[in-house]
């Protein structure tokens, strides 16, 4: 099952550049979460605050509070690592391991972690080949086949397997579609879709028309400030803030 | 018309791809015939004496005709095992560190005494474990020609590593880390597993050009006529033994210097592909 986020006045800087100012907001669970804003907005790092991922740049530093169901994310003793195995990630451009396997990859997040048992990491990689939409296309070569010989979008999908393989409460999706064609980008749409029974999933994206296609809820982002947050319905037809009006209707951005 | 004449386009764009397809081709001839004048003078000298004593026999006293080189056959063997064993781990590991932790300046000071090392003369090398090992020691012996065998070889191993890994793309990392795989478990298991080809080429390299080395050996596994399999003992090895018949007046020794250079060159041959053949098995090939 998914959990809730709670972002409170989080703040984000790489060296001296300030990337997030004073972020608040409540990302409800088991639904899907758009977040939209032009290049540069910050819409990237405020995902990657949320699995810690920001802190592995160097001199990157976020100040604030992340609580993902009861777990303060940035809490005393809280270790980043604890954090990821909780929350899937799947990035703007499909990264698979080049030198495994298609099975090694999507069990890739187990097996280095210690878990070795063979009949049930069969199962997992199954499981989540197939929640992924991916099963049927490749389940006659998973352990032929690289996962970077599979196509820009099938790629994509095993991104998202090998996510769903460690079996988090949380995915976010960095732009997944965005280097994808319009039929791959359709499947990964579906995929959202059926997702969030079962996980909170939170999307960055430049496409409004996907955001309002997949998403419940959707958070403008404008100059590393979240302008405006709401249902996403209410976002794109009758947004109170003028700018997000703006964006949305492509006056700028 | 500005449109101009589509045979004269044709033509200089041919002389020029012929010129050019021409001075690429003399320049990979000027490397690759030497190479090929070496090997077969090697191979034309050394094929003669080639024969199952080589490799089973002790040396013979100059004068009496036959004798292999067997046990210096065996000494390069227990030489490039202890040289091996220091300088590939101690190699790797460095070069992780320098990819992974190094960009600061204990990891300058480190790369840039590592590029010094490698333009150290070999015999400055062997020297220098002769000074460590050899003389605290008391004795020569073949543990101490694989010290610096294996020190020779750090510098390449290392530098090699580091530049493939940092070849290895950031969004791997990422990939693994975003798993929650710690950093110790993505270092090892995904980014230097994904950059193995290349840190293999650069093993082969390093382990090529030590086992031909002649000068760090003099002073420390310093040659021996008699069998020793002791790693305590002084032992021969197939470089030195080339070399003291090389520069013998004795024509039959001469016939065996040459014999020794072709086998030296068959057996770093063989050992890459055998390397090489071990560490690709699978689906596991080069990529981007």
């Amino acid at each position: 099952m998914g959990v809730g986020i709670h972002v409170r006045n989080l703040n984000a800087w790489f060296g001296t550049k300030q990337a997030l100012y004073d972020i608040n907001l409540e990302i409800p669970a088991n639904q899907a979460t758009a977040v939209i804003g032009p290049s540069g907005c910050g819409k990237s790092t405020f995902v990657r605050c949320i699995n810690r991922m920001h802190e592995t740049i160097p001199e990157a530093r976020v100040d604030g509070k992340i609580q993902m169901g009861d777990t303060d994310v940035y809490g005393r003793g809280i270790s980043p690592v604890s954090i990821r195995r909780r929350i899937g990630m799947v990035f703007q451009k499909p990264n698979p391991f080049p030198t495994m396997s298609i099975y090694d990859n999507v069990a890739a997040g187990l097996k280095l972690n210690g878990f070795h048992k063979r009949r049930e990491l069969d199962e997992v990689v199954e499981r989540s080949l197939q929640n992924a939409a991916l099963w049927d296309e490749v389940k006659d070569d998973l352990k032929k086949k690289s996962g970077i010989s599979l196509s820009g979008g099938q790629q994509q999908r095993l991104c998202i397997a090998r996510a769903l393989a460690v079996q988090p409460e949380i995915m976010l999706m960095d732009e997944p579609a965005s280097a994808l064609d319009p039929i791959s980008t359709s499947k990964i749409e579906d995929l959202i879709f059926q997702l969030k029974q079962d996980y909170t999933i939170v999307i960055v994206t430049h496409n409004m028309q996907q955001a309002a296609r997949v998403a419940d809820h959707t958070g403008f982002f404008l100059m590393g400030k979240l302008i405006e947050f709401d249902k996403t319905e209410k976002m794109f037809t009758n947004p109170t803030d003028k700018r997000t009006e703006d964006y949305i209707t492509g006056r700028f951005g | 018309m500005l449109k101009p004449s589509k045979t004269s386009v044709s033509l200089r764009r041919r002389l020029s791809n012929g010129l050019a397809l021409s001075g690429i081709t003399l320049a990979t001839a000027i490397v690759v015939v030497p190479l090929i004048l070496i090997m077969g003078t090697v191979a034309y000298h050394g094929i003669s004496g080639l024969n199952w004593a080589f490799f089973t026999q002790m040396p013979k006293p100059p004068g009496e005709t036959g004798g292999g080189m067997a046990n210096a056959l065996v000494g390069s063997g227990m030489i490039l095992m202890i040289a091996s064993a220091i300088g590939i781990p101690m190699g790797i590991g460095t070069g992780i560190f320098l990819a992974e932790y190094g960009r600061n300046a204990y990891g300058d000071v480190v790369r840039f005494t590592a590029d010094v090392l490698n333009g150290v003369p070999s015999i400055v090398i062997g020297l220098t474990a002769w000074a460590l090992v050899v003389v605290t020691q008391g004795h020569f012996s073949a543990f101490s020609g694989g010290i610096a065998l294996g020190i020779m070889m750090i510098p390449t191993v290392s530098r090699t590593t580091e530049e493939v890994l940092l070849m290895v793309p950031q969004s791997v990392r990422e990939a693994a880390l975003g798993l929650g795989i710690p950093q110790w478990r993505t270092t090892l298991s995904v980014v230097v597993r994904t950059a193995m080809s290349g840190i293999v080429t650069g093993i082969m390299l390093a382990f090529a050009r030590i086992a031909g080395e002649t000068a760090p050996l003099m002073f420390t596994a310093f040659g021996n006529q008699f069998w020793s399999t002791s790693f305590r003992e002084p032992v021969a090895a197939v470089p030195l033994q080339i070399y003291v018949y090389a520069i013998s007046p004795f024509d039959e020794w001469h016939r065996l210097a040459w014999t020794g250079a072709f086998v030296l060159i068959l057996l770093i041959a063989g050992a890459m592909i055998l390397f090489r053949f071990a560490t690709s098995r699978g689906i596991m090939r080069e990529t981007t």
